[in-house]
């Protein structure tokens, strides 16, 4: 079969970083090709080649037999390559049909055939979303819809999916999987980029690993295993994912919460932590479960229930009291909410406890900060130039740890992860896992959110499943399976969903 | 194992070091005063004669502290329009006090008095989080209508209680004026406070991303406020340093000094997006802005010109801003 795209022989470096050293890669019409690798493999890079952002130093893109010069985004669009990014390019403000047909909106705009149209579109996904609403009030799972909308509107061939159920609930990435079936059933060619291993073996058809800059193979889906695959990526198996056990004890109780309730997300939640435990909180995306760490954390009010830290009542009216009682939350998006990106390394690492790090005058005491970092560094295997550099030069797993040295450095009981290795490579993950078990050894109470639920089973002593803002049930590591967890996690819950999608 | 070369590259495309829009960044506020120097130079016998010159920084010396005060405020992402008239009320309430408590209490009052001004706007902008331009819009309007209320629209003589401040504002020290010697003071604390400092490290970081700052358990609205009062306290002085020029309080000095203040802070590079801006490149700012005004006067450009002028060197320096950010890329 002819292949839709042929990348051959690309290379691209940036400054003296060789970024890609001659990948080949090839995409049949009507195929699922997913591309697997570290962060900071070269799947991006290869990806905006493809799109246009980025033109190669050297090598070939042809598609559909012709061999391309993109000079910009749009000649790749012209020729039916459409990425589908992470982070979405929409225009949240207007409305699901504005959007999609945003880059050929006719001048004078018909709206009924617009609003036609746009529903046409989107029911052929299988959703029904009005192309009245406002992209910006849509879930994610929503959003991500009106993004492929918008490139099918534009008869793409090819589609390129980076990282896409990363932002979703495991009911939504599963929805969203469908829809990529069906584009495939269309004849549309599918580039797919995920962390997710158990997804990539659902859909695709061949699996490219990449690996520092090239492309170690590509294999048929058929002729491999998952462990075969990280081995590939990264020469370690499933079960080395997780790190070393390290001994560890439960000892007195860090954290009670009873009945916790916002009047809104959270109604009355409970729940109790003890030192040296690790503990998730499973559910689906829109459980409230961040909704609740933040408000311990005291980054959101409460309306009622009552707080205990070793057994005392606290009043946690913002993250300053938080931090001051010993809590530390690494949050959910790191860019926005973890780390002040144009700052150094160092900067980011100290934030939360500068106090010891300055005199009485208010001055930093730079030295004493840069030995202080230092440690932090070699101890979380931190790689970077300097530390002196922004935080946005580093990789998202070593982003990960600057958030994570912070808290190291802050020192409190209790460390609560929100979704701690979201965008995060395979080799950064264990790394990350070792670090949360080692926590919870020096005698910490650890609570982890995670919508991987191999992330869960792999890590915590027992899982608490949320809601609909509500404790549905407790698991401990014999009853570790999918199903009881989406069960906890879902049962009730249909009228909810049946509601969101109108 | 991943290495360090592999993990840089899929972030942005990191700008490497000998790129024309880092060098334009750092060194574009320099190469503007060079090149005014220079046409300067060329154009005006008299510009490169020290007394000019040393009259081009005495009558820096007010803006400059606005523009420091103001240099807090953009760096946390905020704005602050109240600056000249927290500066008429700072000069009439000082002028009028004077004669019955002497000068240091009444600079201390004027000062306290802008420091309310910005206490108010500060606790509305962080606490309630009212938008920042118009809270210290309304505080613009309040504040010069108070001072006109105080004034009761007259200019306040400070008679002989005021000789001190007369003598500050004309007299030198070693050659150099009083104003030009407080204004070099406050640039080098606030450089240092900036630099070396938890407070400057903590205010620049609120603008880069307040919400991370916050959750890391640092008291933001705490910060936030005390840059309007310290915006606040130093328009004061410098409507304290305007009056030490005649002798006189009046309701009406500052008008549109804010845009001046602004003005001197963004063509020293500070982004009005925050967290991106320094003392030093401040300072150039402010000391363009002289010459640019010294220029006209030398060539007898009349005044009203001189507005137009002042308004396309501003957007020439945005101008310049951009097209660094753009090389950077």
């Amino acid at each position: 079969m002819e292949n839709l795209v042929e990348l051959s022989g690309i290379r691209k470096s940036f400054g003296g970083v060789r970024a890609l050293q001659g990948v080949d890669f090839s995409l049949r019409p009507g195929e699922v090709h997913a591309l697997l690798g570290e962060n900071g493999a070269g799947k991006s890079t290869l990806m905006r080649v493809l799109g246009g952002e980025y033109v190669a130093d050297a090598g070939t893109v042809t598609v559909s037999g012709e061999q391309q010069q993109f000079r910009g985004p749009m000649d790749a669009l012209e020729k039916g390559i459409a990425i589908i990014h992470q982070e979405m390019a929409l225009a949240t403000d207007l409305t699901v049909a504005e959007n999609i047909f945003l880059a050929k909106i006719p001048s004078l705009i018909s709206w009924s055939d617009l609003n036609r149209r746009a529903r046409e579109l989107i029911s052929s996904l299988g959703f029904a979303i009005s192309p009245s609403a406002t992209v910006g009030d849509l879930s994610v799972a929503h959003q991500q819809v009106v993004e492929i909308a918008k490139a099918l509107s534009r008869n793409a061939a090819v589609m390129v999916f980076d990282e896409p159920t990363a932002v979703l609930s495991a009911r939504d990435a599963e929805r969203l999987l469908d829809i990529i079936a069906t584009l495939r059933e269309r004849g549309v060619g599918i580039i797919y980029i995920s962390h997710r291993l158990d997804e990539v073996f659902r859909i695709a058809d061949r699996i490219t690993v990449m690996k520092d800059g090239s492309s170690v193979a590509t294999v048929e889906r058929m002729d491999v295993e998952i462990d075969d695959v990280i081995r590939m990526m990264v020469g370690r198996s499933l079960k080395a994912l997780f790190g070393e056990d390290v001994e560890r004890k439960a000892g007195d109780e860090v954290l009670r919460i009873e009945n916790l309730s916002d009047g809104a997300r959270i109604k009355g939640a409970s729940l109790s932590i003890r030192a040296g435990e690790i503990v998730g909180l499973g559910g689906l995306v829109g459980a409230g479960r961040t909704e609740l760490v933040r408000m311990i954390f005291g980054a959101e009010r409460a309306l009622s229930g009552k707080i205990f830290l070793r057994g005392r009542e606290v009043k946690i009216r913002s993250p300053r009291h938080a931090v001051k009682a010993g809590i530390g939350l690494v949050p959910e998006s790191r860019k926005e909410q973890g780390l002040v990106l144009d700052f150094p390394i160092r900067v980011n690492a100290t934030m939360a406890r500068l106090s010891p790090l300055v005199n009485a005058l208010g001055f930093v005491r730079r030295s004493k900060e840069m030995s202080a970092v230092e440690k932090l560094a070699t101890r979380l295997r931190l790689k970077a130039g300097s530390l002196n550099d922004p935080a946005s030069s580093l990789s998202g797993g070593n982003q990960q740890k600057v958030v994570l040295a912070k808290w190291f450095h802050a020192d409190g009981d209790l460390l609560i992860f929100d979704e701690p290795t979201r965008g995060v490579d395979v080799g950064a993950k264990t790394e990350i896992y070792s670090l949360i078990k080692s926590l919870a050894a020096e005698g910490r109470a650890v609570l982890v959110i995670s919508s991987e639920h191999i992330e869960l089973f792999g890590l915590c002593d027992r899982i608490l499943v949320m809601r609909e803002g509500q404790l549905t049930g407790s698991l401990e590591p014999a009853d570790y399976t999918e199903e009881k967890l989406l069960r906890l996690a879902m049962v009730n819950s249909a009228t909810a969903e049946a509601a969101a999608i109108h | 194992m991943g290495n360090a070369v592999a993990d840089i590259t899929e972030t942005a495309p990191r700008s490497s070091q000998f790129n024309i829009g880092n060098i334009m960044h750092r060194y574009g506020t320099v190469a503007i005063l060079v090149a005014l120097l220079i046409v300067a130079t060329s154009m005006s016998d008299v510009f490169l004669t020290e007394r000019n010159l040393i009259n081009v920084l005495r009558q820096s010396a007010g803006t400059s502290l606005m523009a420091v005060g103001m240099l807090f405020v953009i760096l946390t992402r905020g704005i602050d329009l109240s600056v000249g008239s927290i500066a008429a009320l700072g000069s009439i309430v000082c002028a009028i006090l004077i004669q019955q408590y002497g000068a240091g209490l009444s600079i201390g009052a004027a000062l306290a008095a802008g420091g309310a001004c910005g206490l108010v706007s500060g606790v509305l902008i962080a606490f309630l989080k009212l938008p920042p331009f118009v809270t210290t819009l309304a505080m613009m309007t309040v504040a010069r209508g108070l001072s006109l209320i105080v004034s009761a629209g007259q200019p306040i003589q400070m008679g002989d209680a005021g000789m001190l401040i007369v003598d500050f504002g004309s007299l030198s020290f070693a050659g150099i004026p009083y104003p030009v010697w407080l204004m070099a003071v406050v640039f080098v604390i606030a450089g240092i406070v900036l630099t070396f400092t938890r407070f400057g490290r903590l205010v620049k970081a609120i603008g880069s991303n307040i919400e991370a700052v916050r959750l890391s358990g640092i008291p933001v609205a705490f910060y936030t406020t005390s840059v309007y009062v310290i915006s606040g306290v130093l328009a004061a002085a410098a409507g304290i340093v305007s009056t030490s020029r005649t002798g006189i309080g009046s309701a009406n000095i500052g008008v549109g000094a804010e845009l001046d203040a602004i003005a001197a802070v963004v063509i020293g590079g500070a982004s009005l997006m925050g967290g991106r801006g320094g003392v030093f490149n401040t300072f150039i700012g402010v000391i363009v802005l002289g010459i640019i005004a010294n220029m006209m006067n030398l060539a007898r450009v009349p005044g009203y010109h001189q507005q137009v002028f002042m308004g396309c060197i501003i957007i020439g320096a945005m101008l310049l801003q951009y097209a660094s950010n753009w090389f950077r890329r």
